[in-house]
């Protein structure tokens, strides 16, 4: 009978996880759950203090996290959560090690293994990349001479202790593994980049699912396996889709280096076309077609709310706005999508890439605030270039094309932007919001 | 390998091919929250935990299962939460939230 409510459980999950409404989270919610109270009732329990100890510490901690995060720091907050899964799956693990007294069959025992691994780098190289988004170390990848050998000796380190832990059944194997797979997961995540982050998280959202599907194995219970599976499979997608998006492989992303200025980067010194709030003002004014392009410095700038009070304004006047939001605008799949739907930008104006392009030749104005190399023409004019055949936001094909910076510095690739130096591109150089609100002033002289 | 085994494995391989399938139909605008969502999933874990919490006897068990039951908490109340906050914020024509800072 449990086993039955635990599938019922596992088929809520289905439905809901691809919802778009709320009803279908909470529908996933509810065989959450449907989950919890099966395992409360079935199980014979007998340590109640411990239960609900750990419910109440772990309810109001997720609880005042969620509701108290602001949308800019979802990537970050994302990140704990996939680390806590992860942290969840290796404990539950050690738990059922430490109850057979390490002695499983062969393949619970490797199983068992994989959970902890798995598990564990998920755990610290999600909290690495916590510090990283929340900038409590440097965003920049930290490359160590000979690290990939030595992620590689870990790797293999894991792998003889698994087999010594299995075979001889000694539970301090198991804990020595653990703790190699947590330093191994530091190693993985700190050479990566801020600007790959959109990678990092979906891979190890994708990891959080596959460690409690490897739980699940060990404990035998079926919904623990499908929703596994599941969240395996979605952060799988996300992870390919992200890296499509930036037109690089996984393997490049995670052994790279890359996604920070890695060198000194020869700027153009070609003359750019300055614009003032008013210059900005009146082409917006009297464009019929105006296309907004929010890059991360956006979210930085905490701007969303600013670019809505515009929009509102120039449709008050007759111009019709949208939004073209590049898969890596933020720092999450999706993330600027969110900053903007919680500044109240209707979701029929969010335009995806595939969306976008055929628009911004019959575009008036394109107006970019704080995004540099998802517009940078390179991608496709420039066979040399590092970002060469990464799907960009052709706004240079628009009549003009207004770009709000802070300075002419390049962006996390590192490389400089023709775009700028176009004839049909104003810069205006400015912090995003104070540069909107400055427009937004402008706009009521028009 | 025990039968229970072999089907956890089918189990999970056709329980991947349906997530591909459906989730490969999100749009993009929602990733983020399809992600949150995976995340609250993802703490079904829950379930091995309370088991660890509830039946397991000696220090070592005890404290192994707070922790679990502690950190899955944080994924399954976390994960729906915020899941929730956002997707209303998608919501169209629904009574607006305050403009928060």
């Amino acid at each position: 009978m449990a086993r039955l409510l635990y599938l019922a459980a596992a088929v809520a999950f289905i439905i809901g996880s691809p919802r778009t409404a709320r009803g279908g989270n909470r529908i996933a919610g509810a065989g959450m759950l449907l989950a919890i109270i099966v395992t409360l009732v079935d199980q014979d329990v007998v340590g109640w203090g411990t239960i609900v100890a750990g419910l109440v510490v772990g309810g109001v901690a997720g609880g005042l996290l969620a509701l108290r995060v602001q949308m800019t720091a979802m990537p970050q907050l994302v990140a704990a959560f996939n680390g806590f899964g992860g942290l969840a799956s290796v404990l539950v693990a050690l738990a059922e090690i430490d109850r057979v007294a390490a002695a499983f069959d062969v393949e619970t025992g490797v199983v068992a293994v994989l959970t902890l691994a798995v598990g564990a780098i998920t755990f610290s190289g999600s909290f690495v990349a916590y510090a990283k988004l929340q900038g409590l170390m440097t965003g920049r990848p930290i490359v160590l001479a000979g690290g990939k050998t030595a992620n590689a000796v870990m790797a293999l380190g894991i792998a003889a202790l698994g087999v010594w832990a299995v075979a001889a059944e000694v539970a301090p194997a198991f804990w020595i593994a653990t703790a190699v797979a947590l330093i191994l997961g530091v190693f993985a995540v700190i050479p990566i980049g801020g600007a790959d982050m959109p990678v990092v998280i979906s891979l190890l959202n994708s990891l959080s699912g596959v460690a409690a599907a490897l739980a699940g194995f060990i404990i035998s219970n079926e919904a623990l396996i499908v929703g596994g599976a599941l969240v395996g499979a979605a952060g799988l997608i996300l992870t390919i889709q992200m890296g499509e998006a930036m037109n690089r492989t996984l393997a490049n992303v995670l052994f790279s280096g890359f996604g920070g200025a890695t060198g000194p980067v020869a700027m153009s010194d070609k003359p750019v076309k300055r614009a003032t709030p008013d210059d900005v003002a009146i082409s917006l004014a009297y464009a019929e077609t105006v296309v907004v392009v929010p890059g991360y410095g956006l979210a930085v700038a905490q701007a969303q709310h600013a670019v809505r009070d515009l929009a509102t304004q120039l449709e008050e006047r007759g111009v019709r706005v949208a939004y073209a939001i590049h898969p890596v605008a933020g720092r999450m799949p999706g993330h600027m999508n969110v900053l903007l739907a919680e500044a109240d930008v209707p979701y029929e104006q969010l335009l995806d890439l595939e969306q976008s392009n055929p628009r911004f030749g019959l575009t008036d104005v394109v107006l970019v605030i704080g995004a540099n190399d998802v517009v940078n023409p390179s991608a496709r004019d420039d066979a040399t270039s590092p970002i060469y055949g990464m799907p960009i936001l052709e706004v240079d094909r628009a009549r003009t094309v207004v770009v709000v910076k802070r300075s002419l510095s390049p962006g996390f690739a590192g490389i400089d932007n023709p775009l700028f130096y176009k004839d049909t591109t104003m810069m205006l150089f400015d912090d995003g919001k104070a540069a909107v609100e400055s427009i937004i002033g402008a706009l009521a002289t028009v | 390998m025990s039968d229970l085994f072999i089907a956890g494995i089918v189990v999970f391989v056709l329980a991947s091919f349906v997530g591909l399938e459906v989730i490969s139909k999100v749009p993009p605008t929602l990733h983020t929250p399809l992600m949150s969502g995976a995340n609250a999933i993802s703490g079904i874990t829950i379930v091995g935990a309370l088991v660890a919490a509830g039946t397991g006897s000696g220090t070592a068990a005890t404290i192994l299962g707070f922790l679990a039951v502690a950190a899955a908490t944080i994924n399954v109340v976390g994960g729906f939460l915020v899941t929730d906050r956002m997707l209303h914020m998608f919501q169209p024509k629904a009574p607006r939230r305050g403009k928060g800072g």
